[in-house]
């Protein structure tokens, strides 16, 4: 028995776009923006499930469909139980957005404390390493890392700056 | 066989108990008692119905055809010993995990997390491991993994603080990411096999092309590896773990993480045999061990340095894995039960010197080895568990993956041997350092050191020390569990136990990749 497995190009070339914006949007900064990337690219292999299953045949019901000429339903199935689940996810990554948005006026996707911390050394000409012999600091990492400078602060009055904290 | 069929219907309990109780704790939102009730038993009867499956699994895989669907066209549930093990240390450990948080809610009067959806999320998460460990079918691993996924990201977010809206931001998008990646992997496994069921792809994969089914590998790797946060896709862990409740961060690092090592070492030994990328993964072990442990050293907050020692001690993981021995993948086996109830331990231990200290900043902490002798205990054990220090477990696992890695012999597993050795030495720095500030050091002003007015919950202190205990008992039933761990991996490698459980009339569409059943354009 063999099977046809050749791919449709119109489907390869939706696929390619849906992922190349995805992967595009997903560089974002803004957690909206980065959601449609995610919806996309997601897409992108919901549809590669039904290339994967083979050339479209009719309704895979015993009686309505002779043998040999129907659809191959397993890859349908999963395309289901996939967009269902990104359904469920997408309106969570929504909601937070939403809080994000609450919280601090804008969606985008803030800096790793990690990467705020080192921006922090960097501006000060600090080791990125302290022991017993160095100062003790008052503040804990979430008040240091509040106070550096983050992308998404750019412009904002009030917000830190790396080249205001001094110690 | 008789006697092992009519055990079956223990396999899918893991997961059904959990979903059942998850609803039933929903539906009573408005009795915190009753709800707690519900996640006790709930999760007693699945630890109960995992050890009970240990011996039983010893003697040959369990397999349920959910729906009567036999295989390989309906779901399988396979329980083999790997997939048991893991559901026994993951039981006694979510367990010990929910007993601790019922004692931090108790103590601070239930005000601080939206409890009603606290315990339904927790027993979703449960179920959503088990499932991926008992999985028998690719595409249910995937569920499985959304399951606990989605579960995880309401518990990372709980209360929707700035700082965990944060943190959980990038935690769901990487998390999104990988399970994109997952699913083209699967669509790509799906054409060229024409099955996603774990056994028949076993027979199938060896038959296609060999470029195909390394791209495949790669893509599966790749997808496991950002749940498993092996560097370089390790960047997303240290920094959105740390910022959950305690109790959340504890079962995270014990469990999560552990999953994708699962799904590494299933699809590596059941799928692809041979080894193909095991230069890379030995690469990728190193370079995860290293660059965790010296994220860790360079930490002044004690949960971002566990954090990092997390990500490093996966990589003694992978290292086992990608061995290719059968001597490496025991020692990887008994690596990870050694890891998940250490790491899990010393999270929840954490958690007690937040609240017994204020704070867990190291700069901020000190004398707590007065203040607490108890809490100084419960710290110094699995700290030294997790370094690897003689006799205890970590030790013992360490030597098993030494002793593989000079099996092979390799110039590269040489390597290796130093690359483990220098992060065991680095992590016995870390933690030594956590030490002498969080313990040793005079307490810095602004540290409560009245030494009644903040004393810890006898509920939170028994459950943490009840994990600790079992760490340690680990290195008391190291002969049996090494043994047992011997026996997974033999069976692991030689591959014939699982498919021969899964598929016992032999082979089945061996051939060109044909979809299970009538298929379009078929020619006969």
């Amino acid at each position: 028995m063999t099977v046809d497995m050749r791919p449709s190009i119109v489907l390869v070339v939706v696929i390619a776009a849906l992922v190349t914006v995805g992967v595009y949007l997903m560089l974002e900064r803004s957690l909206s923006r980065v959601l449609v990337g995610l919806i996309l690219a997601g897409n992108g292999a919901n549809l590669l499930f039904l290339v994967a299953g083979g050339a479209a045949g009719g309704a895979p019901i015993v009686g309505t469909t002779p043998i040999g000429r129907m659809s191959d339903p397993l890859p349908q199935a999963m395309v289901l139980t996939a967009i269902v689940i990104t359904l469920g996810l997408t309106a969570f990554l929504l909601a937070m957005a939403y809080r994000s948005w609450q919280l601090n006026q804008h969606d985008e996707v803030q800096d790793d404390l990690e990467d705020r911390r080192v921006a922090r050394r960097a501006a000060a000409d600090q080791p990125s390493f302290t022991d017993a012999d160095t100062e003790d600091s008052d503040a804990n990492l979430d008040d240091e890392a509040a106070a550096v400078h983050d992308e998404t602060d750019e412009g904002r009055p009030g917000s830190g700056r790396a080249d205001e904290v001094t110690r | 066989m008789t006697s092992m069929a009519s055990m079956n219907w223990l396999v899918p309990l893991p997961v059904v108990l959990p979903l059942f109780g998850a609803g039933l704790a929903l539906a009573l939102y408005r009795s915190p008692r009753a709800q707690r009730a519900i996640s006790v038993v709930t999760l007693a009867l699945v630890l109960a119905a995992s050890v009970s499956m240990l011996a039983v699994v010893d003697r040959g895989p369990l397999v349920l055809s959910i729906g009567g669907w036999a295989p390989p066209i309906g779901i399988d549930l396979v329980a083999d010993r790997l997939s048991v093990l893991m559901l026994t240390v993951s039981g006694a450990v979510t367990l010990c995990v929910l007993l601790y948080s019922l004692a931090q809610g108790e103590a601070d009067g239930d005000e601080e997390a939206p409890v009603a959806i606290y315990h339904p999320t927790y027993l979703v998460l449960t179920a959503g491991v088990a499932d991926a460990f008992l999985s028998g079918d690719l595409f249910n691993l995937y569920v499985g993994f959304e399951i606990l996924l989605a579960a995880s990201f309401v518990l990372l977010t709980l209360g929707g603080t700035g700082a965990r809206i944060r943190a959980g931001t990038i935690y769901v998008v990487v998390a999104l990411l990988s399970s994109v990646l997952f699913l083209v992997a699967l669509a790509l496994t799906y054409a060229a096999a024409g099955t996603v069921n774990l056994a028949q792809l076993a027979q199938r994969l060896p038959e296609i092309d060999p470029g195909v089914r390394l791209v495949l590998q790669i893509l599966l790797l790749l997808a496991f590896g950002i749940k498993a946060a092996i560097f370089p896709l390790s960047a997303w862990l240290p920094d959105s773990y740390p910022t959950a409740p305690a109790p959340v961060t504890a079962v995270f690092a014990g469990l999560l993480t552990k999953v994708g090592v699962y799904a590494i070492l299933r699809t590596q030994t059941l799928l692809f045999p041979g080894g193909r990328t095991d230069t890379v993964l030995l690469w990728a072990a190193l370079a995860t061990m290293l660059v965790g442990i010296l994220g860790a050293v360079a930490q002044n907050d004690v949960k971002r340095l566990l954090s990092f020692t997390l990500v490093s001690h996966i990589g003694f993981m992978v290292f086992g894995i990608a061995l290719s021995s059968e001597a490496g993948t025991a020692a990887a086996i008994f690596y990870v039960v050694h890891h998940i109830t250490v790491q899990t331990a010393l999270f929840l231990v954490v958690g007690l010197i937040e609240r017994r200290g204020g704070t867990t900043s190291l700069d901020r902490l000190g004398g707590l080895a007065k203040l607490s002798p108890v809490l100084a205990v419960l710290f110094f054990v699995p700290a030294m568990n997790l370094a690897g220090v003689p006799p205890l477990s970590g030790f013992l696992g360490k030597v098993g993956l030494l002793q593989a890695a000079v099996d092979r012999g390799t110039p590269l597993a040489y390597v290796l041997v130093g690359g483990s050795v220098v992060t065991s030495l680095l992590t016995l720095y870390a933690l030594i350092k956590a030490w002498n500030k969080a313990f040793w050091q005079t307490p810095p002003a602004g540290m409560p050191t009245d030494r009644h007015r903040t004393r810890l919950p006898v509920g939170m202190v028994g459950s943490a020390g009840a994990l600790v205990v079992l760490g340690l008992s680990l290195t008391v039933v190291a002969g049996p569990l090494y043994g047992y761990a011997d026996r997974t991996a033999v069976s692991l490698r030689e591959r014939s136990p699982y498919i021969g459980a899964v598929l016992p009339d032999g082979v089945r569409g061996l051939g060109r990749p044909v979809p299970i059943g009538p298929v379009a354009g078929a020619t006969p």
